[in-house]
């Protein structure tokens, strides 16, 4: 009987199936939970800093505007980012003789005075702060909410209309704003305030506000050398990383071009230097762009070039690999045919060879300058150059969470460009 | 005879006289064009080299004499206590599992994302279509944000540790493999799905029984090619954040001289942990794609 063990062999193939579609999303999820717990993901839990990540979001779409009063002389300012430089006198503040009134909206109600500072919560009650002989003595409400933390040095309160924080040298009134103050033009700026209507016709045909120079002129000057944003030097640095990727992918193409050939087993026929360029390739893959950046910061010191090197060295070997399988995939009768006319090695190579693979390593050497983009970024973190370096130090000093988002915006606007532009000229290439 | 008002009119006709002469002034435009782009490019090339140059801080041609004093520094001491470095290797394997680990678990989590990503983002198989340029767009800014600036931002949330590299590369990831995944299942055939619609079949077992089956082998084939990539990245991920293997060489190369023999054994593992994962991933691949010899 055929059929009865045709049955056996399909049920048992099926059994075998049923088995490997449990086994494998079994095998896997165990191997998760082995991990969670070599990682201890409970604690990072635990230990995970909410009121960070709170910080981090708000600055994405609000500034702070800090009224402070030194507390040695008692001078009161209301500044953009606690940043005396951009002083000014907001509405919501009133000073008369030594007594400071801030007004934070929807009842709360912050006030600065010789004895010391007080602070009305709507729905919780006063929350009054004395410096007598310098310990901070705090009379609230008792018992004292989570959002009040005090000690005899500090006392911070946060709600949601604003931070207020006592120290013994200052104290400090914070409130936040939508969006970003001053992005474009600092208060020493001619055109600060100015909707974007004004703008436009002062740019184009209004009277210019310097003799010197016209409108547009001092307008870009005064946006590039913005002194809170410095977007001339974040331009720069974005710049200086698309260079880096620039300069590191095209450089190992021109590179990898001429030694592919020695690797590639139809353009190589001796054994040894094929073997010996193959294993070159895989040496430099193997040894990471991590490693080459190391040794690259210590020759050439920190900076783009090294950056623009390190992203050489790796990808050098990695188009090595792809250029000689590009190679060895060719269509030989157009080499025969040049060959037939009596043609040269190098000239075999530029009409019979080049012409085919072209497109082909084109494509390649695009798709690699798009991710390329990415890794500079990393790369210019480790060497100290472009857009990466100036994000993490944002990052690491931990305060302009502010420029970190204006980084990250730009760095994924930077890579979705390259990538639909060098998407539209892949398909040009492939399309021919 | 032939009504001679519909022939061509002679002047229009190509000029036939001198075939070559005409080809081959086709062919000197288009060689000239040809080199002068390629001049440009190279001028570009240098010209974008020297600015570099004038912003780096040591130049090209004196840092060149320089490129081998690092590793010929660090392999001759490494060599000089070579009888230290294989104990040292064994002692820098449990960062190098840590390593390993991150790579292995954000790319089964990102692939786990992203094969959702992609599905949701598929014609055809999208439960949402109208949702699909939705998702389009989620995974090219996903695919976007560096792993690594990812990383240092979730380390100022979560404190240090693995889970912050395993969160950056999984994001990433998804991004990443969600494109290749739907561009493959963009492509399978959707017969057998509407087979199984037609037996009543839901969404998870139209995809389980009738699309999976046709994509695992290229998915596959991608998931792996991902894993040698984050290898890599978690590997850069220690060195400029924090934990396994990059974060030993950043302390190890911090020691500096003395310590040189340390910074030979990781470089040594990593070396071999990357070319062993690139070999067997390579033949997993070709086996996958190409199909076992026995068929």
């Amino acid at each position: 009987m055929v059929d009865a063990s045709l049955t056996m062999a399909v049920s048992s193939s099926f059994q075998r199936r049923k088995w490997v579609a449990i086994a494998i999303p079994a095998i896997i999820f165990a191997y998760l939970l082995y991990a969670a717990a070599s990682f201890d993901v409970l604690g990072v839990a635990g230990r995970a800093r909410m009121d960070n990540a709170q910080n981090l979001l708000s600055d994405f779409w609000s500034y702070k505007v800090s009224v402070i009063r030194d507390n040695r002389n008692g001078k009161v300012i209301a500044a953009i980012d606690a940043d005396a430089r951009y002083s000014f006198a907001p509405d919501w503040v009133k000073t008369q003789g030594d007594v400071t009134q801030i007004d934070l909206g929807d009842g709360n109600l912050v006030t600065y005075d010789a004895q010391g500072a007080r602070y009305v919560v709507p729905g919780y009650g006063t929350i009054s702060i004395t410096a007598p002989n310098g310990k901070l003595v705090l009379d609230a409400p008792q018992p004292l909410p989570d959002w009040i933390s005090a000690s005899d040095t500090r006392v911070g309160v946060t709600t949601s209309a604003g931070r207020f924080i006592y120290t013994k040298s200052k104290v400090e009134t914070q409130r936040f704003f939508a969006g970003w103050e001053l992005f474009f033009f600092t208060f020493d700026s001619p055109f600060y305030g100015k909707s974007f209507a004004q703008l436009a016709a002062l740019a184009f045909w209004d009277a210019r506000l310097d003799p010197a120079q016209p409108n547009w002129e001092a307008m870009s000057h005064d946006v590039l050398t913005n002194s809170l944003w410095h977007h001339g030097d974040v331009l720069w640095a974005i710049f200086e990383t698309l260079l880096m990727a620039f300069l590191g992918t095209f450089c190992a193409a021109l590179i990898a071009l001429p030694l592919s050939f020695l690797a590639a087993s139809n353009m190589m026929p001796w054994r040894l230097p094929r073997f010996a360029m193959r294993r070159v390739f895989d040496f430099i893959r193997g040894l990471d762009a991590l490693i080459w950046t190391l040794i690259l910061v210590r020759a050439f010191g920190p900076g783009p070039m090294t950056g623009a090197l390190a992203i050489l060295m790796t990808d050098t070997g990695l188009f090595g690999k792809i250029f000689s399988e590009a190679l060895e995939n060719i269509d030989e009768k157009q080499v025969e045919g040049i060959r037939s006319t009596g043609a040269n090695a190098v000239q075999r190579a530029r009409f019979g060879v080049l012409p085919q693979v072209l497109p082909i390593l084109m494509s390649q050497v695009l798709y690699n300058f798009e991710s390329n983009t990415r890794s500079a970024t990393v790369i210019g973190a480790i060497v100290g150059g472009g857009i990466g370096l100036l994000l993490t130090q944002a990052i690491q000093t931990q305060k302009d969470w502010e420029d970190v988002a204006y980084y990250l915006i730009l760095i994924v606007l930077m890579v979705i460009v390259i990538d639909w532009l060098s998407g539209i000229i892949r398909r040009r290439l492939i399309k021919g | 005879m032939a009504d001679l008002a519909f022939a061509p009119t002679p002047q229009k006709r190509p000029d036939l006289s001198e075939p070559q002469h005409a080809y081959l002034r086709m062919v000197r435009q288009k060689r000239l064009y040809g080199a002068v782009l390629l001049v440009l490019f190279l001028l570009l090339l240098a010209s974008g080299f020297r600015v570099a140059e004038n912003r780096n801080a040591g130049d090209f041609l004196s840092g060149l004499p320089m490129l081998g004093a690092f590793p010929s520094e660090v392999l001759s001491e490494g060599w000089a206590n070579r009888a230290n470095v294989p104990g040292l290797a064994l002692h820098f394997v449990p960062s190098l599992i840590e390593t390993l680990n991150i790579a292995t678990v954000s790319t089964l989590l990102g692939g786990l994302c992203a094969a959702l990503l992609a599905l949701m983002s598929t014609r055809g198989l999208a439960p949402f279509p109208r949702l699909i340029p939705v998702f389009r767009r989620t995974m090219d800014a996903l695919r976007a944000l560096p792993d690594v600036v990812i990383a240092l931002v979730l380390i100022y949330v979560l404190g240090g540790g693995p889970i912050p590299a395993v969160l950056a590369i999984s994001i990433h990831t998804s991004g990443a493999l969600g494109k290749l995944f739907s561009e493959v299942s963009e492509n399978a055939d959707l017969k057998p799905v509407e087979g199984l619609a037609s037996t009543g079949a839901r969404w998870g077992q139209r995809i389980w029984l009738g699309v999976l089956p046709q994509v695992a082998p290229n998915w596959a084939s991608y998931l792996l090619m991902r894993f040698e990539m984050n290898v890599r990245a978690s590997a850069i991920l220690g060195f400029v954040g924090q934990g396994g293997l990059g974060a030993d060489l950043k302390v190890a190369m911090q020691w500096g001289q003395g310590k040189y023999d340390k910074v030979v054994a990781i470089f040594l593992i990593l070396f071999v942990t990357i070319v062993v994962i690139d070999r067997g991933s390579d033949w997993l691949r070709t086996r996958l794609t190409k199909g076992a010899q026995h068929g």
